[in-house]
This record gives C-alpha cells, sequence and structure tokens, in this order.
C-alpha cells in the first residue's frame, strides 16, 4: 500500500460518506420551510408539529454533514498538496468563496432558526429556514463550480510552473459544472421525497397519525414527481455533454471499444480490460449509444482502444455504477407516478407502502453511484486532461494516512451508525406534539 | 506586493477572528466537567454557545479557505507537514459536532456521560494543539526546498510548541469562563467568575514566559526591533491582558469578555507580524521558507477574492454581531440569560 493508494481511499470514504448526509440537508430544508410556511400562513398546528417532527430529523442529518465536511476541505492540504499547489489559485478561491458566501449563512442561521421559536414571529421563522435552505443550495453550487473545473478545466493557463486564473467567469459558467448542479440538486430533491415518504409509509401501514403522515407523503410525492422526472431528463443532457467532453470516461461507462458510427448500447456487459473486449454483452441495441452521446443515431463514438492504456479509467466499475443509476433512475419516476394515482388510499394500499418504506435507501444507491462514476470514470486524471492523480499526492509518510484512514474508517463508522440509529428512533417514536 | 501584503494582514486576520470566537467555544466545552454540576447547569452551559458555535467554527474553514486561495503553496505545505496534528485537531471537531447534537437525543446518563467527554476532548484538544501547530510556525518547520516536512508528529511537541499550546489554552478557558459569566446566573455563574480570576493568573504567567522564550527560540522581534513603532502592538496587548483583570474585578463581565477577545486577536497578531512576510518560515534554511511573495496566487485570483472578501466579510460579520447582540444585551430574540425555564420550553430544539 502507498500513499497514494490510501489517499485515494481516504478521499473515497471521506466524500462519500459527506455525501450520505448532503443531499437529506439540501432537499429536507426544503420540504420544512415549505411546511412551516403553510404553518404561517394558515395558522394550522398540524403544520407546526409536522414542521418540528421532520426538523429533528434534519438537524441530526445536518450536524453529521457539518462535521465531515470540515475534514474534506483540508484533505485537499493534507493529502493531495501537489495538487494544491498546482490548481489553488482557481480551486482554492471556489472553496474560500462557498465558505464566505454559503456555510456562514447557513450555520448562522439555522442557529437562530433553532433557538428562535419563541422569539421570532412566525413567519419572520419560516423566512429563515428558507434562508438556510437557500444557503445549502449555495455552497452545491460553489462546490460543483469546483468539481466542475476538476471534470472540464476551463479559464486557465499554465504560467510560473502551475494552472493560473485568466477568465473567472468562464470557470464560474463552466457548462459541465451548471449541468452537475442542475444534476446533483434535483437528485438530492427526489432522495429527500423518497426520506419523506417511506418514513410516512411506516406509520400509514399502522395506521397511527393518519392526517399528519398523509399530508406529508403527499408534499413530498408532488416534490418527488416532479424532480424524479426531471433528473432523469437533465442526466440525459449531462450524457450528451460528457461524451463531448470525457470521451474516454464515456466508452468505460458503456464498455465501448472500438470507434464506430452507429454504436450500439449494450444493455449490459462485462468487460475483459486485459484483451480489450467484453466477455458478454446482453440486449445490444444499434446506434442507441451514438444517439444517446450525440442525440443522432449515426454518430460517430470514440471508442477505449482509442485511448494510451494508462489513460483508461475502470472500466467495471464505471459501467456498473452508471447501469445501476440508470436503473434507479427509471424506477423511481414509475413510484412515483403509481403514488400519485394512488395518492387519495393510501391506508388501503399496504403493498405500495410497504414498497416505499424499503424503498428509502435506493436513492442513497444512486446518488453514491453518480459520484462514483463521475469521479472514477475521470481516472486517471485528477483534472481531466491536465494533472494525473498520481502527480497529486502529497509527500508524506505512508504511516500517517495508514492511520488517518483507520481513524476515519473507525469514527465515521460508529458516527454514522449512531447518526442512522438517532434518525430512525426518532422517525419511529412520530410526531410528539 | 501591496496586493500580496493586504493577503498577508488578511490571512492573519482570519485565523485571529477564528480564534476569538471559536475560542469561547473551546473554553466552555473543556471547563464543562468541572463547572456544571448536574445535567441543568450542564445543559444551560451548552446552550449558552448553543446559537453559536457552528457560525463560530466556519472561520476556521474560512481561514483555511483564504489559505488555500491566497497563498496555494502555504497551504499545501503547511497541512500537509502539519498533517498529523491537523487530523488530531479535526477528529476532535467532529467529535464535539456531533456530541453537541447527539447527547440529548436519549434520556441515559450512561449515554450522556460518554458525549459529555467527547465535548471535553473535542475541545481540549484543538485549544491546544492549534497552540502547538502556531508556536512551532513562529519557530519555523523542518521543511527542504520542495516543501518536504523532514519531521514528525513529536518533532512538534517540543518545549516552546506546547508552551504555545498552554498559552492557547488559558486564552480560550478564560474568555470562555467570560462568556459563561455573561450568560448564566447563580451557582454555575459565581463558580465561572471564580474560574475566570484563577485562570487569569495561570495566563499572565504562562504569558510573560511565553513572550521571554520567544525571544530565545524565535526570530519574532526582529520585525519590532527594525521597526519600534510596532512594539505598541504587545504593549496594548498587554494592556487588554490586564483589562480583563480590571473589569473583572468590577463585575462587568461583557467588558472583561471584550478585553479578552482583544487580548486573542493582539496575540495572534504579535505572532504574525513578527513573521512577516513569511507565512511558514523553515527552521532549515530561511531560502526555503514561504512568503507572501513567493507563495501567493495570480495577481487576478487575489484581486477576485479580495472583492469577495470585501463584500461578504463585512456582511458575516454584520449579521454574525447581530446575533452576538442580542444574545449579550436583548432579552429580544434569545434572552440574555439562559435559565431553566428556557431549556424546558426548548425541549425539542435546544441542547
Ligand atoms: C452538492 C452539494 C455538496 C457537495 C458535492 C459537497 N458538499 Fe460539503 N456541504 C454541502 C453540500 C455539498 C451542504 C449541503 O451545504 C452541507 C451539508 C450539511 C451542511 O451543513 O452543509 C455541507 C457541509 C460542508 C462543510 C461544513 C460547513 C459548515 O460547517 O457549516 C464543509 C467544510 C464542506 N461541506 C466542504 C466540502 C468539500 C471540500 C467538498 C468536496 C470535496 C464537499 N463539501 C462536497
Ligand atoms: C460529495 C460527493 C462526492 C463523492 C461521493 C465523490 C467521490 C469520489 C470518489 C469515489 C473518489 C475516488 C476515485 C478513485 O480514486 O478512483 C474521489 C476522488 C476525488 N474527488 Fe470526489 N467525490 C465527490 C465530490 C467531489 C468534489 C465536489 C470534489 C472537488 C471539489 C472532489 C474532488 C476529488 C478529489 C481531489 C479526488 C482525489 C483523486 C482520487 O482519489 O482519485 N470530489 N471522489
Ligand atoms: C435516469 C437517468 C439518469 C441519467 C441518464 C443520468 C446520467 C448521469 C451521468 C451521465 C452522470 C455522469 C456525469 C459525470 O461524469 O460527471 C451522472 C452523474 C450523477 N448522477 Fe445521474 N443520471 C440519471 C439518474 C440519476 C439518479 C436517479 C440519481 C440519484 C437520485 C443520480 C445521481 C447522480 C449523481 C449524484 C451524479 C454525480 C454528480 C454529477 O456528475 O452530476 N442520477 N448521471
Amino acid at each position: 500500500m502507498d500513499v497514494l493508494l490510501l489517499s485515494r481511499l481516504q478521499f473515497a470514504a471521506a466524500t462519500m460518506f459527506h455525501f450520505l448526509f448532503v443531499p437529506l440537508t439540501l432537499g429536507l430544508s426544503v420540504l420544512v420551510a415549505y411546511m412551516e410556511t403553510k404553518y404561517a400562513r394558515t395558522g394550522d398546528e398540524i403544520y407546526l408539529s409536522m414542521t418540528k417532527f421532520w426538523s429533528k430529523l434534519f438537524l441530526i442529518n445536518f450536524a453529521l454533514g457539518v462535521v465531515t465536511g470540515i475534514t474534506l476541505e483540508f484533505q485537499f492540504g493534507t493529502n493531495w498538496s501537489r495538487y494544491s499547489a498546482y490548481v489553488g489559485d482557481i480551486f482554492g478561491s471556489l472553496l474560500a468563496i462557498e465558505a464566505t458566501a454559503a456555510f456562514f449563512l447557513e450555520s448562522t442561521l439555522l442557529g437562530v432558526w433553532i433557538f428562535g421559536w419563541k422569539k421570532l414571529s412566525r413567519k419572520a421563522h419560516a423566512a429563515v429556514m428558507w434562508l438556510v435552505a437557500l444557503a445549502g443550495t449555495v455552497s452545491a453550487v460553489w462546490i460543483l463550480i469546483a468539481n466542475g473545473w476538476m471534470q472540464h478545466p476551463v479559464g486557465y493557463e499554465i504560467r510560473n510552473g502551475r494552472a493560473e486564473l485568466t477568465d473567472f467567469f468562464a470557470v464560474v459558467f463552466n457548462p459541465f459544472a451548471m449541468l452537475e448542479f442542475l444534476h446533483t440538486v434535483s437528485a438530492a430533491y427526489v432522495l429527500s421525497a423518497f426520506f419523506v415518504m417511506g418514513i410516512s409509509a411506516y406509520h400509514l401501514l399502522k395506521k397511527q397519525h393518519v392526517e399528519f403522515f398523509t399530508r406529508s407523503f403527499r408534499i413530498a410525492l408532488v416534490f418527488g414527481l416532479v424532480f424524479s422526472i426531471f433528473v432523469a431528463v437533465n442526466g440525459d443532457m449531462h450524457g450528451v455533454h460528457v461524451t463531448k467532453v470525457q470521451p474516454a470516461k464515456l466508452a468505460a461507462m458503456e464498455a465501448h471499444w472500438e470507434t464506430a458510427t452507429q454504436a450500439p448500447l449494450h444493455l449490459f456487459a462485462i468487460p475483459d480490460e486485459k484483451n480489450e473486449r467484453n466477455l458478454i454483452e446482453i440486449g445490444s441495441i444499434p446506434g442507441l449509444l451514438s444517439f444517446l452521446g450525440h442525440h443522432d443515431f449515426d454518430a460517430e463514438v470514440k471508442g477505449l482502444k482509442d485511448f494510451p492504456k494508462e489513460e483508461r479509467p475502470p472500466v467495471l466499475l464505471s459501467l456498473l455504477a452508471f447501469r445501476t443509476m440508470v436503473g434507479l433512475g427509471t424506477l423511481f419516476p414509475i413510484l412515483m407516478i403509481i403514488g400519485w394515482y394512488l395518492r387519495n388510499r393510501l391506508t388501503e394500499s399496504p403493498v405500495y407502502l410497504k414498497t416505499m418504506l424499503f424503498a428509502i435507501p435506493l436513492p442513497y444507491i444512486a446518488i453514491e453511484m453518480g459520484w462514483v462514476l463521475a469521479e472514477v470514470g475521470r481516472q486517471p486524471w485528477i483534472v481531466y486532461g491536465l494533472m494525473k492523480t498520481s502527480d497529486a499526492v502529497s509527500p508524506i509518510a505512508t504511516s500517517q494516512v495508514l492511520v488517518s484512514l483507520i481513524a476515519f474508517i473507525l469514527v465515521y463508522g460508529l458516527l454514522g451508525a449512531t447518526g442512522f440509529y438517532l434518525i430512525a428512533e426518532n422517525a419511529k417514536k412520530g410526531p410528539v406534539h | 506586493m501591496a496586493l500580496q501584503t493586504t493577503w498577508f494582514l488578511l490571512w492573519g486576520l482570519l485565523w485571529a477572528v477564528f480564534f476569538m470566537t471559536d475560542g469561547f467555544d473551546f473554553g466552555i466545552g473543556t471547563l464543562y466537567p468541572f463547572l456544571g454540576k448536574n445535567n441543568d447547569e450542564k445543559r444551560i452551559m451548552l446552550n449558552s454557545m448553543g446559537p453559536l458555535w457552528d457560525g463560530n467554527e466556519v472561520w476556521l474553514i474560512t481561514a483555511g479557505g483564504v489559505t488555500f486561495a491566497a497563498f496555494p503553496k502555504v497551504y499545501s505545505v503547511m497541512f500537509s507537514s502539519l498533517y498529523s496534528a491537523l487530523m488530531l485537531i479535526l477528529f476532535a471537531l467532529i467529535l464535539r459536532g456531533v456530541s453537541l447534537e447527539f447527547r440529548g437525543k436519549v434520556d441515559n446518563s450512561g449515554w450522556r456521560t460518554l458525549w459529555d467527554t467527547c465535548i471535553f476532548i473535542g475541545s481540549f484538544v484543538p485549544a491546544l494543539l492549534f497552540g502547538v501547530a502556531f508556536a512551532n510556525i513562529f519557530q519555523g518547520i523542518p521543511i527542504d526546498e520542495n516543501g518536504v516536512y523532514l519531521g514528525t508528529l513529536f518533532t512538534l511537541l517540543n518545549p516552546y510548541g506546547l508552551l504555545g499550546g498552554l498559552l492557547f489554552l488559558f486564552l480560550f478557558l478564560v474568555h470562555g469562563a467570560l462568556w459563561l459569566a455573561i450568560k448564566t446566573e447563580g451557582e454555575l455563574h459565581d463558580r465561572a467568575v471564580s474560574a475566570a480570576n484563577s485562570l487569569w493568573f495561570l495566563l499572565l504567567i504562562t504569558a510573560v514566559v511565553f513572550l521571554v522564550t520567544t525571544k530565545y527560540k524565535t526570530a519574532l522581534y526582529d520585525n519590532y526591533i527594525n521597526n519600534p513603532i510596532l512594539f505598541l502592538l504587545p504593549v496594548l496587548n498587554v494592556l487588554a491582558l490586564l483589562g480583563i483583570k480590571f473589569y473583572l474585578t468590577k463585575k462587568s463581565y461583557f467588558k472583561a469578555w471584550f478585553a479578552s477577545a482583544l487580548t486573542i486577536v493582539l496575540c495572534t497578531f504579535f505572532g504574525v507580524v513578527g513573521l512577516f512576510p513569511n507565512l511558514f518560515p523553515s527552521s532549515l534554511n530561511p531560502e526555503y521558507s514561504l512568503s507572501a511573495y513567493n507563495a501567493s496566487s495570480s495577481p487576478l485570483t487575489l484581486k477576485i477574492m479580495l472583492i469577495v472578501t470585501v463584500i461578504f466579510i463585512p456582511v458575516v460579520i454584520a449579521y454574525q454581531v447581530w446575533v452576538i447582540a442580542y444574545q449579550v444585551w436583548t432579552y429580544n430574540l434569545f434572552k440574555g440569560k439562559v435559565t431553566k425555564a428556557d431549556l424546558a420550553y426548548e425541549e425539542d430544539a435546544a441542547y
């Protein structure tokens, strides 16, 4: 084990863990703000207890999101110091802007919200939650601009032995980052919808707090219906863009070896990376890959063989991640549409409710797989086409990274288990008011 | 040059503000097992920093982010050199953050004891280690011409480094005790005041020893000797330190807290000004040192970041001060004092 491998494992573990909590923060803040606004407008007490119940789960989740975020920011310096020195001129400013423009607002106002129940007017208190939700979204904008730059670097020039900024607005309006932002945030909304619907389903199955959870379920249903369709449409646009700017990633996620026009899409394939071919190809549809990549059945799609061996991403992992995400992405709108038909007789639909309860982990899986695809598919580059991951790692002792990696796994494992246990316990308890 | 110098000062300022704000949270967290005698008192202590600690911690993220943005070379060498120390700090901060959230979620005394211990560790460790790290920076770090660190975690735990750690610890303890004095009443208040008094003497002694040792262990005084006007800074620093005791004796706790905040900022600046123009000096060869001039970002990035900072930092300060001011002075948004009645009302939200 060397520093590079350990650092990669550590970064992957830390980001993927952070992203177990981020999506729910992004989506549930919006739903809670909506519920509280309903209360402020109508004065209906049920919306107050909805706000209190869902925000309790939100707060536990939020705390875990915050503490796992801090380690990420510092890992660029601790583990990827060569990277930081090489691209800090651009990348560092994006992280700094995120902190000043978003994190302060988010954390300060959340403090005001938690401790301001009897001191602020109803409307002001609800407005504070909207601002918290807004700040979370702004933080996503900036971090995804940062990530978008690593995926598709723009607005820079190599000078003084590093990448220096030449066009700030090109970096900010990087189309890759915009697509990532829309896709990630809508995915987060889908996850939050499933979370609320799944927990509501649990109580509706037990026929307790029926009014409370039917309303919660329906609010989340509308949200989930809209965004589960949006995320798929937007994902398709994302795919077209990836084909254009990261052809190696597209070829890997489709296990597409030979450059070809009318390239086929395999519903499933098992690649044999050593011999540069696929062992099994199931359900191949001619021309469909060309169509998905370029929206043209006859377009040429570059194959993996066109890239030097050492510049190809891991094929199997990219392929599986993509298949899993898209498979789930197809399932989600279907579940939402069924829910829409059953929305007025939920308690008489136990099979559907049970399905929704057990569906809670699915969007988590889809989201993590999306990131695996985006990040693993970018390898061996840390900044696509500009810097290799192996040149980015810090010149530090292996033992240090080994110890910190073990600490991450232990501490995060325990905290994650405790956090999800507390969320589950409080969810099962139901509203107390 | 001017741009780089401005950024050097802003860099120092952001770290100083972080120590000033999160400092009292670290202090409260460290005093917590000793001053809180029962669960109500403990909750009062936690809620006294409840709405603030997370916002305070963001100053750390910003200080780190600004180091990254304005001095990427420093960010990369500093954080990779201090790898193990920084990881310890980060894990401590993780423990503190989750403990506050988890502690009250299960009604069981063993559960609470577990998270109480974590709150203590999560506050004590960063208080000490930030001091160790900065004292070592004042002293110089063994980095070679490629910015590769030639020591281990234990290299940092030298006597001067540990002295710096103690100095920070006492600064934060006094700061935290004063905050509690402002925010609590009754016995807890009395205990906080007497803790502030005794800790102040320890702080005074440590500060004097630190200032003298600094003369022999670092080159910080060179800048002062070359520009004697700068001695104003340590003089003000001493005045602020004495001011704490003065106001403490007069029972003006808010003024005492303010003097302590000033002491922390001036202490940080005493070091930062002494370092100038270095941000991360090498103890092996001065030529390997990273300075505001050889480690900064491009002028374009520095300019853009300056615009961002000039717009956002005052806004942030405005709303944070607004929250703190309400905390202290009014009985409107957050009651001045945290009392048992508050705890009962906010059962489902507060810590
Ligand atoms: C799409 C959104 C997104 C993504 C890709 C990331 N984060 Fe994150 N982050 C958030 C969205 C977010 C958030 C929703 O804004 C959080 C989650 C919980 C919270 O408090 O804010 C947050 C918290 C959070 C915090 C703590 C803020 C605080 O104390 O209030 C830090 C320092 C980071 N993040 C840093 C990072 C870094 C360095 C990332 C990349 C490697 C990263 N995040 C990926
Ligand atoms: C939160 C969502 C994210 C997840 C789940 C995620 C996941 C991953 C994974 C799995 C890897 C390891 C890939 C490999 O080594 O094969 C990785 C690497 C990396 N990612 Fe991300 N990522 C996320 C967001 C980001 C963002 C927003 C950035 C930048 C701002 C980023 C920067 C990096 C860096 C620097 C590496 C290290 C290079 C490497 O390990 O290969 N990631 N990420
Ligand atoms: C159903 C159709 C979907 C398509 C066609 C699609 C397409 C894509 C593509 C092409 C990428 C890679 C972008 C890159 O390489 O940077 C991606 C990434 C991602 N996907 Fe999807 N996706 C779909 C559904 C979903 C769903 C349902 C979720 C989660 C609920 C999801 C979450 C993510 C995430 C978090 C990323 C990484 C961030 C990003 O690059 O935007 N996707 N998706």
